[in-house]
């Protein structure tokens, strides 16, 4: 079942599910959902939970590959490219289209090695010079360069909560991802880390593709220019932020944004 | 109505807008018409029982805004519940102004009192008001039973008002030029004439305002304008429609 009401279209599409259907086991958790990423836009996908918008996240770089018993139909595009087509490399794949997640997970190394981390896997540096202005770059970028410059060595677990967020952010950023996937990245952190988060997101998506799964509809209607709206698994309804929350088409979405179901 | 929100208190709240916009509707509706009882009967008592009555609005008027203020604060709603509470803070301000419109039709009464009273003046008045009093109190009903239907029936009809405002116009022209001492009433009644007829453009604001909560939408404004007295007593009077 695809949206009945017809979004308006994206200029520029960055990415594309088509008909996307996924099944856990036997379980099936979307239902053949359509829809565009714009390009350099943020796109939200709100809706109860279990509604299939962080499986269709995970959708977009391939997670769901670590699932098991998962299995994903339908046709998804990456610049028009299908990114399940047999000679796709995950991993570079997943370098294009980074991920951010729900609790900031840095690893157990400093902040240095932390943004490096990625870099130095996929041989984006010849030298030592260049690592360190990526890791600048990146942490600059991220907005936590200032707040760290001086204890880059420390263990990137030691910083706070929000702090975590934005190192993972810069993690994320360090390979030059195309499009940055967001697992309720501020549902972890207080008000405060949240807006500097959310000021990154609208100063990240000059150069990056970013979609948001979110709880919280004040966050997406702060932060996105397009939102989805999923539920049971489908696709209700597709639109522009502006539109989805003054006057959306759907009962279903109306209802759920106001707070009559959930 | 949408159905009931999981929060309760927050359904509460917003009928409480919803019921005071009601009293609020139910108190100028009775200031316009007692207003012009007032200008008919030569009635200083229930004028100055009228002008009493506006501070009630104002306050009223001023309690919607601070709710709203705090639901918005509280609530960040979204919507159908923002076009709601916007909604409410606009109606209410078309309704305060309407307690402003029978206020200083009610101030008029002492000074027509010591003129030269004919009768006759009364009658196009009386049935003009009842016509836009008419009109308020169907909006009013339409929005409170979120009645898309009654509410565009209410906007469909607001050029006879337009039309009635024209000929009481053009008919206490004639009054004044037929003898000069009429001319002081006939002022008085002329404001009180475009009182009344902004009270029903209120109305029709109100009608927009409730199709926009209803629709999410604000209707296209396509209604033909009847009020052609900006041309009458100049050399193009009577040459068809008047342009705004």
């Amino acid at each position: 079942m695809t949206a009945k009401y017809a979004a308006v279209k994206p200029k520029r599409v960055k990415m594309r599910g088509e008909n996307v259907t996924v099944f856990y086991g036997n379980k099936q958790a979307l239902h053949g959902v359509t829809l565009d990423i714009a390009a350099n836009k943020v796109t939200a996908l709100i809706g109860p939970s279990g509604c299939g918008k962080s499986t269709f996240l995970r959708c977009l770089n391939r997670m769901n590959d670590t699932i098991e018993g998962a299995r994903v139909e339908g046709v998804i595009t990456l610049d028009g490219e299908d990114i399940y087509a047999p000679d796709i490399d995950v991993v570079e794949l997943r370098a294009r289209v980074g991920m951010v997640f729900q609790r900031p997970n840095p690893f157990p190394k400093s902040i240095y090695d932390n943004v490096a981390y990625g870099p130095r896997i996929h041989g984006l540096t010849k030298n030592r010079a260049e690592l360190d202005e990526i890791v600048e770059k990146s942490l600059k970028s991220a907005g936590l360069f200032d707040e760290v410059k001086d204890r880059l060595h420390d263990a990137g677990t030691g910083l706070s909560g929000g702090q975590q967020q934005r190192l993972c952010i810069a993690r994320a950023i360090a390979v030059s991802p195309e499009v940055i996937l967001m697992d309720e990245p501020c549902s972890a952190l207080d008000p405060i880390a949240t807006a500097r988060i959310e000021e990154l997101i609208d100063d990240l998506r000059k150069n990056y593709t970013i979609a948001i799964v979110t709880h919280s509809m004040q966050q997406a209607a702060r932060v996105s220019q397009y939102t989805a709206m999923f539920h049971l698994g489908s696709l209700v309804e597709m639109g522009e932020t502006k539109i989805i929350f003054t006057s959306p088409k759907e009962r279903r979405t109306q209802d759920y944004i106001t707070g009559r179901f959930g | 109505m949408p159905t009931g929100h999981i929060v309760h208190s927050f359904d509460n709240e917003l009928n409480y807008l919803s019921q005071k916009i009601a009293e609020m509707g139910r108190h100028a509706r009775n200031m316009a018409e007692q207003a012009v009882q007032a200008i008919i009967t030569n009635d200083d008592k229930l004028a100055d029982e009228v002008i009493a009555a506006d501070h009630v609005l104002d306050e009223a008027e001023r309690e919607i805004d601070e709710k709203a203020i705090l639901i918005i604060a509280r609530r960040q709603p979204m919507a159908v519940d923002l076009r709601e509470i916007v909604g409410a803070i606009r109606i209410s301000a078309d309704l305060e102004r309407i307690g402003d419109m029978g206020k200083n039709i009610a101030k008029r009464t002492a000074a027509i009192a010591q003129t030269h009273r004919p009768e006759m003046f009364y009658g196009s008045l009386e049935i003009f008001s009842s016509l836009a009093l008419e009109q308020l109190s169907r909006v009013l009903e339409g929005y409170e039973k979120r009645s898309l239907k009654q509410i565009n029936a209410v906007r469909e009809r607001d050029d006879e008002i337009d039309a009635m405002y024209t000929s009481i116009f053009r008919e206490l022209l004639t009054y004044m030029m037929e003898d000069p001492r009429n001319i002081t009433p006939c002022t008085h009644l002329l404001f009180c004439a475009k009182n009344i007829e902004r009270v029903g453009d209120h109305a029709t604001n109100i009608a927009e305002t409730a199709a926009y909560i209803m629709t999410g939408a604000y209707p296209v404004s396509d209604r033909p304008k009847g009020d052609r007295t900006y041309h009458l007593g100049t050399a193009r009077a009577g040459k068809g429609r008047g342009g705004k």
